[in-house]
Formats: C-alpha cells, sequence, structure tokens
C-alpha cells in the first residue's frame, strides 16, 4: 500500500503543474533578481480557482482515492484535536488488545465520552502493526466492552469510522468475526447511552457496520461508505477489478448519496483539497457537528433513544408490498 | 413402470432449481430430463398454490434413469433414492442444497405451514446493472417473490414462527425486502410472543442495493435483540452456504446455533483469505465441524434428525409455570 509521499491523486495533476511552475518561476526571479510577483499572483489565483472546479465536481472514485489518502486524519489524530484528556484504554478482556481499533475516555468539551473506531496507520511499518486498520474479532469486542462500559457511567460513545473492510484472515474465521461483527451491531441496538457515528475515511461494509448503528450517523464531504469495495464490486459485475471507478458510480456510496437514501443523518464539509489538507480545521467542523447533535441527544431518555434508534434503522429499506 | 409408480416429486419448484443449478453439469442425461421436465413444469404449474403444502401435490409420474452424482463421494445416486433420504447422499451423507419449500416441508408438522409477508418483493431502489433481470430471472426459476419464505407452523406440535432462505433466489442474498421480511416475522415472534427460527441459505449481502442492503442487517440483528425482551428462543439454522452479511448479522445471533453438516458458514471467503493473506487454509476450513471445534456454533445435526432435535429444544423452551409448594 502506498504511504503519503507517493500517493498521488491524479486528478489533482494539473493542479501540481501549476504548483511546480509557480516553483520554478520564483527559483528563476530570485536568481535573475527581478519581480515576477504579479505573474506569481496571477498562476496562484487560476490554480486556486482550478482546485475549486476539480473539487466541486470530484466523481464517486475520485472521492474513494481521497477518502483512501493515506495522510487522511486518523482516530489518534481527531482524539486530540477534537477532544480533550484522551486515554486510550486497551483489550477485550479475552484474547488481547488489538491496535487496529482504538478507543478510551475523553472530554468532548466538558462532556465525558467513550470514543472508539479503527485505526490505520502512518507509514508501512505502523499500518502492518495495526492490520492497516482492519479489525480482527478481538477489534470488534473490545468496541462492545468499552460501549457497555459507557453505558454503565451513562457516557456517551462516539465512534469513528475508517476502514477498508472486513479483514479477510484465517484467526479471524477462527475466533467468529462474523459473530463478534453481529454481535456489536445488537449491543449498539440496545444502548441505553446516546451514541453518534462519524464516518471520517472508508465505511467499508461490515467492518464499519460493527461500529455504525447510532443515533446519529456523521460523514465527512469525501468519506464513502458501501457494502463492497468499488474494485470487489467490479470484479463481480465487469469481471475486471480495474472497473472499479464505474462500479463507484452505481453503488450510490458518497456522503451525498447516502444523504439521500436517509442512511446518514448530516454531511460534514471538509476543506478545499480534502481533510488531509488541514486537520485542524477539519477537526473544528467534526466538533461543532458532534456538539449540536449530542446537544439534541442528551435531552432525550433512554428508552425514547432506543425506539428512535430502532426506528430509524427499520425504515431504511426500500421493497415494494404488492 | 415398476420405477415410476412410487415416483413422488417434492414440488415442481426444487426439480427446477436443480436444473438452473450452476452446478447442474453433473445431471446425467441431462437432456433428456430437461425436455421431459418442462412437461412436468406446465402440468404441474396450474396446481402450485403458494401456501398449499408441497405434499398436497401427489404423485406425479417421471421417466426413469434420472441420478445425480453426489458431489462429495462422487457416487451416483438414483433419484428417488435421494429423494427418500432427504437430498442427503446414503454413502457419504453430504447434504444436498435444497430450495426454501422443500425445507419447510422436512422441518413442520405437516399442513401447519402458514406463510405471512407473502407480497413483499424487491424493487431496484439504485437502478443497478442488471438488477431487474436478475430479480425476474430468480423469480421465475423459485417461483418465489422473495430470498425468504415466511410463516407460523408447527414443529412436534409446538407453534413457532419460522423463516426459510432460498440460495437459489440471488444466492439467498440479504436485500430490502428480504430483510424486511425477516424483521417483521421477528416482530410477529415479539407479539405473539411465539419461538423462532430461521434456516439461512445465503451468501451474503444483495450489492445491488448497495448500502441498503448492508443496512438490514442492523435491522435483522436489531430485530433479534428485541426477543430478549419476552424471553423469545431463537434458534438459527445454518445450511450451505451461511456466509457474508447472513452469518455476520442475525443468523450467529441465535439462543441456539445448528449447523447442517459439512455446511460453508463464515464471513469472508476462503479465496480472499487466500489472495490477500496468503495463508494456507486447513483442510475443511469454515465448514460446520470447524465452527464447531471453534466454538461458534452449538450443534450439527443430520437433515433427518433436524425436525426430532428442533422439537425436542422448542419443548425445552416451552412456557411452564414452575409451581412450588
Ligand atoms: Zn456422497
Amino acid at each position: 500500500m502506498a504511504n503519503g509521499s507517493n500517493y498521488n491523486l491524479d486528478f489533482e495533476k494539473p493542479l501540481k503543474e501549476l504548483e511546480k511552475r509557480i516553483e520554478e518561476i520564483r527559483v528563476f526571479a530570485e536568481e535573475k533578481k527581478i519581480d515576477m510577483s504579479e505573474e506569481i499572483a496571477r498562476i496562484e489565483d487560476k490554480s486556486r480557482k482550478l482546485k475549486k472546479e476539480i473539487y466541486e465536481k470530484l466523481t464517486p472514485w475520485q472521492k474513494v482515492q481521497i477518502a483512501r489518502h493515506p495522510k487522511r486524519p486518523t482516530l489518534l489524530e481527531y482524539s486530540e484535536l477534537i477532544f480533550n484528556g484522551f486515554i486510550e484504554l486497551h483489550g477485550d478482556r479475552l484474547y488481547r488488545d488489538d491496535p487496529a481499533l482504538v478507543g478510551g475516555l475523553a472530554y468532548l468539551d466538558d462532556i465525558p465520552v467513550t470514543i472508539l473506531g479503527q485505526q490505520k496507520g502512518k507509514d508501512t511499518k505502523e499500518n502492518i502493526y495495526r492490520n492497516f486498520g482492519m479489525p480482527h474479532p478481538e477489534g470488534y469486542r473490545k468496541a462492545i466492552r468499552l460501549m457497555k462500559q459507557a453505558e454503565k457511567f451513562g457516557r456517551p460513545v462516539i465512534t469513528f469510522v475508517d476502514v477498508a473492510g472486513a479483514f479477510p484472515g484465517k484467526e479471524a474465521e477462527e475466533r467468529g468475526q462474523g459473530e463478534a461483527v453481529a454481535k456489536a451491531i445488537m449491543e449498539m441496538g440496545a444502548l441505553t447511552v446516546p451514541i453518534i457515528v462519524v464516518v471520517t475515511g472508508e465505511g467499508g461494509s461490515g467492518g464499519a457496520l460493527a461500529i455504525g448503528t447510532g443515533d446519529r450517523v456523521l460523514m465527512l464531504e469525501h468519506a464513502y461508505y458501501s457494502v463492497i469495495s468499488p474494485e470487489g464490486c467490479a470484479s463481480i459485475l465487469w469481471k475486471n477489478a480495474t472497473e472499479a471507478s464505474k462500479a463507484a458510480e452505481v453503488l450510490r456510496l458518497t456522503a451525498n448519496d447516502l444523504l439521500e437514501l436517509e442512511v446518514i443523518d448530516e454531511v460534514i464539509p471538509e476543506p478545499l483539497g480534502g481533510a488531509h489538507t488541514d486537520p485542524v480545521s477539519t477537526a473544528a467542523t467534526i466538533k461543532e457537528s458532534l456538539c449540536h447533535n449530542l446537544w439534541e441527544l442528551l435531552h432525550r431518555d433512554s428508552q425514547e433513544l432506543l425506539v428512535m434508534r430502532y426506528n430509524k434503522f427499520r425504515k431504511m429499506g426500500r421493497y415494494i408490498e404488492e | 413402470m415398476r420405477i415410476s409408480d412410487n415416483f413422488k416429486v417434492l414440488n415442481y419448484k426444487e426439480a427446477v432449481f436443480d436444473l438452473d443449478d450452476e452446478r447442474g453439469d453433473d445431471w446425467l442425461l441431462k437432456d433428456l430430463f430437461r425436455s421431459k421436465q418442462k412437461y412436468v413444469t406446465i402440468k404441474q404449474r396450474e396446481e402450485v398454490d403458494s401456501s398449499a403444502q408441497p405434499e398436497q401435490q401427489g404423485k406425479k409420474e417421471l421417466p426413469d434413469g434420472l441420478w445425480k452424482k453426489c458431489e462429495q463421494c462422487n457416487q451416483i445416486i438414483y433419484h428417488k433414492d435421494l429423494e427418500k433420504n432427504l437430498k442427503v447422499c446414503p454413502k457419504c451423507q453430504y447434504h444436498f442444497r435444497i430450495g426454501a419449500w422443500e425445507r419447510i416441508k422436512i422441518l413442520v408438522d405437516p399442513g401447519s405451514f402458514k406463510e405471512l409477508f407473502a407480497n413483499i418483493t424487491s424493487c431496484d431502489p439504485l437502478n443497478f446493472p442488471e438488477y431487474q433481470e436478475k430479480i425476474s430471472k430468480s423469480k421465475k426459476i423459485t417461483e418465489l417473490k422473495e430470498g425468504v419464505v415466511t410463516g407460523t407452523a408447527k414443529i412436534g406440535g409446538v407453534p413457532l414462527v419460522l423463516g426459510v432462505m432460498d440460495f437459489n433466489f440471488i444466492g439467498g442474498s440479504m436485500g430490502s425486502a428480504l430483510g424486511e421480511k425477516l424483521v417483521r416475522l421477528f416482530e410477529y415472534a415479539l407479539t405473539h410472543e411465539l419461538p423462532v427460527v430461521t434456516v439461512s441459505a445465503a451468501g451474503g449481502a444483495r450489492m445491488q442495493e448497495g448500502i441498503l442492503s448492508l443496512m438490514q442487517m442492523a435491522t435483522t440483528c436489531q430485530a433479534v435483540n428485541r426477543l430478549a425482551e419476552k424471553s423469545i428462543l431463537f434458534i438459527s439454522i445454518l445450511t450451505d452456504p451461511t456466509t457474508g452479511g447472513v452469518f455476520a448479522s442475525f443468523a450467529s445471533q441465535g439462543d441456539i446455533i445448528i449447523a447442517e453438516p459439512g455446511a460453508l458458514i463464515g464471513f469472508a471467503g476462503a479465496r480472499v483469505i487466500q489472495q490477500t493473506t496468503r495463508q494456507t487454509l486447513p483442510p475443511g476450513f469454515q465448514r460446520s465441524e470447524f465452527l464447531l471445534e471453534h466454538g461458534i456454533i452449538d450443534l450439527i445435526v443430520n437433515r433427518k434428525e433436524l425436525r426430532n432435535t428442533l422439537a425436542r429444544l422448542l419443548r425445552f423452551h416451552q412456557r411452564r409455570k414452575l409451581e412450588i409448594s
């Protein structure tokens, strides 16, 4: 998998070229001791406009690429940028601690909350340690433990979803991955404290849904959420994984698609160029959204929450009754 | 004629299912069978009533020379013997896949099944390529409106609700309509305080409904969870194959989980695991026996024993007042 330095968003190529030209002119002006600031300003303006144009017309597949950007902020970064006093808690008490799913205690402003989510690595070494952010069953079981703990102490739960998909591994199957995912979904359905879900990057099928059934489901502008990866869908539909961009279109996996399908409640805007270009402002926007949503949920008693949560997911299907 | 005297077709649906089975190459004298089968199809179609018990259809004459090769031991089995043995290989106990109605007939007390929510069927919410065609084709092959048949029944005299999936309906995949039928069944069980039995045969979520199919994992799980409110028993039966999003939702959350022998059960597919991790997978990986060994299921029960086992389990959970004097 690519790391930060060589991961290219190919649709940004014209932008990169403009940036390169600006840099060349700067060097040239420096050498020749001439003032070219007007020319530079002109190209910079052009670059800004082009960037806006590109980002206004991103295709679903381009959004998938942004969502997978190796520099995209992860839960551990958000834990510092959005929350105060984060203390990470480890382990499922059954088998081991899964570094692909992290969680712990934190304050949102001054409200104590439990936060948890999948954690990707920032480089190859960390990615291997964290299994590229794909939890094993013990990761989901840690999530369940932390959520039950939150319930016991009346803390709201905030989950951060960023996972390519459930992990296809021998040990994961041996230790009952299917059961662990289902159990997490079930426990979340019965949790008596408010739950807010933020899909920050990849919402990869069952691995995402395992921590995805909240009272509110929010989603970053360029995140995606899908029942299958575009590559997987393409290889089933057209026997060709390179048709992924076409598959990304038909799967309706962007934040706006999901808002339209009434699967999520809110799209959180990202800075121009994607969350990775400005994690601080991204975090601030997420925090704002978390605060106003949590404020609303805190006004409801637990029985109300449970009924609302059940009905919320209950009405998501589309079918015909003849 | 000696052969066809006792020949009894379980029902039309299952016969056609075998023809269109992707593994259908193992039929011998397939062409002969196909031409004759069409005749039977037309004849039976008039008699098929979706709510009727298959056994009410009576004896049918079929030409002889119908044989099937066991997928596991290659034994050539005479069709009649296979039917009599509930589609279990008499030699090696290999369990052939069976359709929803055939399964219902095997499980419930004769005449006790009453179908519910029969009119719920799939639409094409995302306008997904080739989905409409897939739905119509599945409807034709299976004569079902959706990949699960739901209703009430009795087993060993105990009333219950029953949901049986059919792998031949778009791989038994769980889309909105299938999820809706299951959730309504769970809700019906909660209202009427009846135990629930589901029989899964599924390849996972229905990709053609995108995120909406994924959300069916959430709704079915939450509906199962609510059964606890009234201490309602949920027995989940896993048959070949139960994988992906169906296994990772309601099917793995039974109070008691039963599998048929040798069924493929798991979350991630073996091929994907091998491609991603380059791990060598042990023989029997993700088969019922493997799951039992790893503590994921309660019991493995032979198809011939299934009804009896269910009756015993249901009786264990019948409500009684314990009078202590
Ligand atoms: Zn055999």
